[in-house]
């Protein structure tokens, strides 16, 4: 056999998914079908309008947290003047004025910064936890997942604004955007522990993970490369909706006094101090609100969309 | 299912015990003292300070407070708060109002949100679909602090339409708040209903019902839906649960003396026994709903067997 006939042979049997021993090693069927799950999802998620609008928004967000000077026109936010207080929007001020007279424009884009680290630092540490936890409980099964699902009970049994308040109120963890972004973790992390936990139990049992024992591969490496990259796809999903979840959070706790204090500014503080005007000045509530919406709407439209991608159930 | 019940009710135990002890030690850990907070500014006598902390175990470790706090719990005392009032008498009065906005949110929920879905379902991608895709999307963005607030300024203060705050006109001070606190498990609902209905709505035997000559009506009520309700019922169920634990924001935006203020009030004051009570309160409602709903599940679609 010529080597031009091995090489057809071998991809032939890469291609139709057959093993008679010709193809060579150095091809890894599973990377190579994972490959085609992700260049899958992305085909789909190119014809999704509102995959697009997620993305653009995010990224817009993402540059007003990056550069928030531009967006607020080189207006300084703390450049305050109790004669201009509370005045409403106009072609020179688009969002008016707050209570202290500061330029409610440079205020609200200077928000964008502390809710965007804290959703996704809180989301980093979420998929952390979540990825070891549930991996070791899903891969070693036994007292392991017992005693670690029964962990993840106790900590779902509580909400997450609850359980980040009471961590926030006592104080040990301080008040600034890092605490913010660890509480919400710590009451937020048993969601992505289940999914992954309950993938790798269903990828556990595929042949080639069964292969890889055969051929010597230790737990560690059939974990990470084997089981793992197979495993992650419903976590990415949940943790791109989790972001907007989060930051809507951090509002909510700053908005109840237990998250970032003043001087920092955020778009809770910002709701916060609006609603006692609520009557006279509904702007102070109306654009920090609008503005922390459509940030969470970019995170969840993304998150759908990619869902959308990667069920196979979903494409005709 | 008798075995399966009885291993999930022993199973609720450990759950229960370090949920509260999670909170127990969380509220331990609060800063400042509590019982010197009490006096004000005129500061207790030494001698009453030490009596009140003996009186609740605060000279005791952890471990030592949380036992003795279970032993009274064993004997159906939660204790009181600093002010000598029975953690029993705060939940007794706070519930009530808890357990009307969450009867009136499930409600709202179960009743839009399924009619949606199933509308959107039977008839996928036209434009009633499309509304309701774009709609829940929308719903399910808008944090429930945004919406609260969005609430009260359209409906309450420009229209007029609704009470805003407490619960002075009875079920009526309640629509508002109960809509709002429904919003993002009604977007869930639609969307379960909807995923449900398209699902079941290619299924063989609907086929088979429509091969019968059974009218649309028929297939579609007691063929489709029959079958597609079953997880919705369940997450709605659940919800309860979830519900019950007191809606901490709402609450307070709506300023309703329910649970979710008054755990929100007693973090604040560091009254530990009303938190730890309540707290254990409310989980014991998540678990139980959620154990309802399982065994619901076994009972509502046959397919499905504990054992």
């Amino acid at each position: 056999m010529s080597d031009q006939q091995q090489a057809d042979l071998r991809k032939d049997e890469v291609e139709a998914g057959t093993t008679t021993g010709l193809a060579s090693p150095s091809v890894d069927p599973a990377s190579d079908r994972q490959n085609s799950l992700w260049s899958d999802a992305w085909k789909q998620l190119r014809r999704n309008v509102l995959f697009w609008i997620g993305a653009v928004l995010g990224l817009l967000f993402l540059l007003m947290a990056l550069f928030p000077g531009v967006f607020s026109r080189g207006v300084d936010p703390r450049d305050c003047s109790l004669s201009r207080s509370g005045q409403a929007p106009s072609s020179e001020h688009w969002f008016g004025f707050d209570q202290q007279g500061c330029d409610y424009l440079a205020n609200v884009v200077h928000g964008a910064r502390n809710s965007l680290i804290i959703g996704l630092l809180a989301v980093v540490v979420i998929l952390l936890m979540g990825v070891v936890v549930g991996a070791l409980s899903g891969f070693f099964g036994g007292w392991i997942d017992s005693l670690l699902s029964r962990v993840a009970d106790i900590f779902y049994a509580l909400p997450l604004i609850l359980g980040a308040l009471v961590v926030l109120r006592s104080g040990f963890l301080g008040r600034g955007v890092v605490a913010v972004a660890i509480a919400l973790a710590a009451f937020g992390w048993m969601t992505a522990m289940r999914l992954v936990r309950s993938q790798v139990i269903a990828v556990k049992s595929s042949d080639y993970v069964a292969a890889a024992r055969a051929m010597g591969a230790s737990n560690g490496r059939i974990l990470v490369r084997h089981i793992l990259p197979n495993a992650v796809a419903p976590v990415l999903v949940y943790a791109t909706i989790t972001i907007g979840v989060l930051i809507a959070a951090e509002a909510t706790l700053t908005f109840l006094g237990v998250g970032l204090q003043r001087p920092a500014i955020s778009w809770g503080l910002q709701i916060d101090a609006g609603q006692r005007l609520l009557r006279i000045a509904p702007h102070l509530v109306l654009f920090p609100s609008l503005i922390l919406t459509m940030t969470v709407m970019a995170f969840v439209m993304m998150g759908d969309a990619l869902r959308d991608a990667l069920d196979p159930r979903q494409r005709s | 299912m008798g075995r399966y019940v009885a291993r999930r009710l022993l199973l609720t135990i450990p759950v229960l015990l370090g949920a509260s002890f999670l909170i127990f030690a969380m509220v331990y850990a609060l800063p400042g003292d509590p019982i010197r907070a009490l006096g004000g500014d005129r500061p207790l006598a030494p001698a009453v300070v030490a009596q009140l902390r003996q009186e609740f175990n605060l000279n005791d470790p952890l471990g030592i407070q949380y036992l003795k706090y279970l032993g009274d719990l064993a004997q159906g005392d939660l204790g009181t708060d600093f002010r000598g009032r029975p953690v029993l008498d705060t939940i007794a009065q706070r519930l009530p109002v808890t357990i009307k906005l969450t009867v009136v949110a499930i409600l709202i929920e179960a009743i839009i949100g399924i009619v949606a879905g199933v509308l959107a379902g039977i008839r996928r991608n036209s434009f009633f679909d499309n509304v309701v895709l774009v709609s829940t999307t929308l719903v399910v963005s808008i944090p429930i602090l945004v919406l609260a607030f969005i609430a009260q300024f359209v409906f309450g203060l420009k229209l007029g339409l609704f009470p805003i705050s407490g619960v002075q006109e009875g079920w009526y001070s309640f629509l508002l708040p109960g809509l709002v606190l429904a919003s993002g498990s009604l977007a869930y609902v639609a969307r379960l209903t909807r995923t449900s209905v398209a699902e079941n709505m290619r299924a063989d035997y609907v086929r088979t019902a429509r091969a019968k000559g059974l009218p649309n009506r028929t297939v579609v009520v007691r063929h489709t839906l029959r079958n597609s309700l079953i997880p919705v019922v369940t997450f709605v169920g659940a919800d309860i649960g979830t519900l019950l634990g007191g809606a901490i924001v709402t609450e307070s935006v709506f300023n309703l003396p329910g649970i979710g203020r008054a755990i929100f009030d007693a973090v604040r004051a560091q009254e530990g026994a009303v938190v730890v009570g309540i707290v254990t309160l409310m989980v014991f409602f998540f678990i139980f709903f959620n154990l309802v709903v399982d065994v619901l599940y076994a009972v509502l679609d046959p397919r499905i067997r504990y054992e």
